[in-house]
């Protein structure tokens, strides 16, 4: 078989296992989320947190819940990493610098899994798996249970609330990401990833060498890590190392894994609003942007564009053999469009075409289908800009699922669109304006602004992948990047809140002829043009200085 | 609590809720899933251990490179690909080159990566008795590219008092780099050359995304055969057929591409 059919075949698989899964996981997720009853387990844990889990929360309570969690979550992982040495299962670690435990207390609690570090010199177990594993759970859960509130604004009528986020949060980890991510970690295990509290051991290679065994309870963090778009990866080099992704057919399960509840929760959302077909339309919005995309990369990297890849005849640096090129630019494609940013090949050594894509993914805000639960909310945020201007077009108050889109909603909807940039576009031109910031450049020319382009879009967008060549781990980038993280994630939660809490307070209005049906196929292709439109203008100059520069001739 | 404000009361439901699910998928999980594995799948959970006369050796997951002391190919043994974790398949420093496409200029500092890729190629073109040669690279190993500037072009990489690839280039008298001198005024023109067919395939020469890659390609494996079967003293028809038997398949036909596990072939090889 050619490789060109065999990696089609490999993207076809794919998506025919993710339409397997769309119906019973989104109309499980559905149920999860709009229950009424209680599990024991459950029960015993709100008694813990001290909760009223029947008690309903306005917009802005819900915000503040997710702050205060938010904040507390950064304050115990920073603490954790500056005290691991005096802990316990630290595997002989110092404790983490500053800068750099600031900066990866906010990745792992904003989602973002941006690593300046290389976990197997710096993490012991204990701050691994009690640590950074336990974020990758809840801050997925955090983004599921905004997303899931966001759709109750939609769905809800004359209501100030939204729901309770305790019980979102604990719903969503425990009935969701804990079952899945238990069963995805035994067949990672079962595929060669391993699971192991041992300490460090040396062994003698066959012609004299010494080689160490970094152990660690990998399969676990692995499992969560994927499904919950995190991206954080036990080791340095991600998913590439073969303890985290030994086959080919792991790499396959590891991309599933992380696409897998962003494309089953439009499912979820078409039920609450109590029409699937509008699930159907979102879900296909995701899935045009997302097949467009890995068309792109995988015709850039499988054309090997550039002198060095024309010099060795294939795009190969960087990439593992047992994956070669087409897997390896799916697997990028699906970190980027998801908010993962895990790597199972290195992108500061794609073509510069190729990598360009992966920075434009990110820059669409990741969307298709995006994180677990930002996905979803960043998308229905779109739909809202179609909406609106769909309605500049014909002269008409837009309307989405029923609910006026006023002037305070388009402006909600505005400003969230608009963190993006700024974060993005000021952070670059603060970084390559300092030279503290240019120093972080490994390559030069066109190739090195994508360098810091990459950083940070990846932080402000909570993707958390890299052109890895970029030297992060400066007092300067630990921070700005931090706060780009931080803002990034924070800023958008509560505009989408906000938006929520408006949207929640107004009787719905009857669908008139003069509706813009949102279910159809020209809903689709209006909300992909304007995606692609809006992000197209507004990165287009930043970009043509960096991938576009270096690609075309 | 109720008489505490409402800011300090979610904070504490806050950092409650944290603990009581640092407990859950941080502790209880983990153990849970390594009991289950350790159990289910001892011999992977614990890294898939190879050993050699009762001692471990190394990890059938994890590549080693087959080098002597001073970083020579051990010529009875087959190679890895070259590495770029710590001083070679360090699995405490993982990491890939992270050079980008257009990282064709040498730096005092640094070779770029299509030296070290021209330079590869070479060195294992003559390690297997192949022609090392191919597009955008010098025959003495370097990378192919041109400074132009008005009235003169220099091979960059090629400092003095190397000969120049090529003499001339659009009438300009093409010079060596003369070190020191700064080029960057110049338009940088890479050059193809005419190389038609190459013998060393691509992850021969290239540097994995972990640093820590088992495996090599059928083709370059194929490449290695004689040299190993002539070293070893064994018939050519032998190796080839260990090679296929340590030889992975695409996963369900599509997924992945074939690979060479370097590891268990050379210790199939050491117990023929």
């Amino acid at each position: 078989m050619s490789p060109t059919l065999a990696g089609i075949l490999f993207i076809a698989s794919l998506l025919l296992a993710l339409a397997l899964c769309h119906k019973p996981l989104g109309d499980y997720m559905y149920r999860v989320y709009t229950g009424t009853r209680h599990n024991a387990v459950e029960r015993v844990i709100y008694r813990l947190l001290g909760v009223q889990p029947d008690s309903e929360q306005r917009w802005g309570v819900y915000a503040r819940s997710v702050l205060a969690f938010s904040i507390v979550s950064i304050l115990f992982l920073y603490a954790l990493q500056r005290l691991q040495s005096h802990l316990f299962l630290a595997l002989g670690m110092e404790p983490v610098e500053p800068a750099l435990a600031w900066n990866i207390a906010v990745s792992f609690a904003t989602n973002t899994n941006w690593q300046a570090y290389s976990g197997e010199s710096t993490m012991g177990h204990l701050v691994q798996t009690a640590g950074l594993a336990v974020q990758n759970f809840v801050s997925a859960a955090v983004g599921m249970a905004v997303a899931i509130a966001l759709v109750r604004g939609f769905s809800r009528k004359k209501t100030h609330t939204l729901g309770n986020f305790w019980v979102d949060l604990v719903r969503g980890t425990i009935r969701i990401l804990l079952p899945i991510a238990f069963v995805a970690a035994l067949v990672l295990v079962a595929g060669g990833v391993i699971q192991t509290f041992a300490d460090h051991s040396t062994w003698t290679t066959l012609t004299g060498g010494r080689q160490t065994f970094t152990p660690g309870a990998v399969a676990s963090q692995e499992a969560i890590k994927d499904l919950g778009t995190n991206g954080g990866g036990f080791f340095n080099v991600n998913s590439a190392h073969p303890f985290e992704n030994p086959t080919s057919w792991t790499n396959w399960f590891e991309i599933f894994l992380l696409l897998v509840i962003a494309f089953c929760l439009p499912r979820t959302f078409g039920r609450m609003v109590g029409d699937n077909r509008q699930g159907y339309a979102i879900v296909a919005v995701m899935g045009v942007i997302a097949m467009i995309s890995v068309g792109l990369t995988n015709w850039a990297e499988l054309s090997a564009g550039g002198t060095v890849p024309q010099a060795i005849g294939a795009a190969l640096e960087g990439r593992e053999a047992r994956f070669g090129t087409s897997n390896s630019a799916m697997f990028a494609s699906a970190t980027t469009l998801t908010s993962t940013g895990a790597v199972d090949s290195f992108h500061d050594s794609y073509t510069a075409l190729g990598g360009g894509m992966l920075i434009f993914n990110m820059l669409l805000g990741e969307v298709a289908p995006g994180g677990v639960g930002s996905g979803l909310y960043g998308m229905l945020i779109l739909a809202v800009i179609t909406v609106f201007v769909a309605g500049l077009m014909v002269g008409r108050t837009p309307e989405y699922l029923g609910k006026k889109i006023g002037a305070r909603e388009i402006k909600l909807a505005s400003l969230y669109f608009l963190v993006t940039p700024v974060l993005v576009l000021v952070g670059t031109a603060v970084a390559m304006g300092t030279e503290v910031g240019r120093s972080a450049m490994l390559n030069s020319g066109p190739h090195g602004l994508s360098e810091i382009l990459y950083a940070y879009t990846s932080a402000s967008n909570n993707n958390g992948s890299a052109f890895a060549g970029v030297s992060a781990n400066t007092v300067f980038h630990n921070t700005t990047l931090g706060l780009c993280m931080a803002f990034g994630r924070f800023v958008p939660i509560v505009l989408a809140l906000a938006l929520a809490g408006s949207l929640a307070q107004q009787a719905p209005v009857p669908a008139s002829v003069g509706t813009l049906p949102t279910h159809r196929p020209q809903f689709v292709g209006l909300v992909v043009g304007v995606t692609i439109i809006l992000v197209a203008l507004t990165f287009l100059p930043a970009l043509a200085l960096g991938p576009l520069a270096e690609g075309i001739r | 609590m109720d008489r505490m404000p409402s800011w300090v009361r979610q904070h504490i439901a806050a950092l409650r809720a944290l603990l009581v699910l640092t407990v859950v998928t941080g502790v209880i999980y983990p153990l849970l899933a390594t009991g289950v594995a350790q159990a289910l799948f001892n011999d992977k959970a614990n890294g898939s251990l190879v050993q050699k006369d009762g001692k471990v050796v190394g990890s059938a997951l994890i590549g080693q490179s087959f080098t002597d002391a001073e970083g020579n190919p051990v010529k009875k043994y087959f190679q890895s690909r070259p590495s770029a974790a710590g001083d070679g398949y360090d699995p405490t420093s993982t990491a890939a080159s992270n050079l980008g496409p257009e990282d064709i200029i040498d730096t005092p500092d640094r070779k770029s990566l299509l030296t070290q890729v021209c330079a590869r190629s070479r060195t294992v073109g003559e390690l297997e008795g192949v022609s090392g040669a191919r597009p955008y690279c010098t025959p003495d190993g370097l990378g192919a590219v041109l400074k132009v500037l008005p009235d003169r072009a220099a091979s960059v990489n090629q400092a003095c008092p190397a000969t120049p690839f090529i003499a001339t280039y659009q009438g300009l008298q093409v010079e060596c780099a003369r070190p020191g001198e700064d080029y960057s005024a110049g338009r940088t023109v890479p050059i193809r050359g005419n190389v038609t067919t190459v013998a060393v395939p691509p992850d021969a020469i290239t540097a994995s995304g972990s640093g820590l890659d088992p495996d090599i390609s059928v083709a370059y494996a194929e490449l290695q055969a004689p040299r190993v079967a002539r070293e070893r003293g064994l018939p050519l028809d032998r190796v080839k057929a260990l090679i296929a038997e340590h030889t992975t398949g695409r996963a369900l036909g599509f997924m992945g591409e074939p690979a060479v596990n370097v590891l268990e072939l050379n210790l199939a090889l050491d117990r023929s």
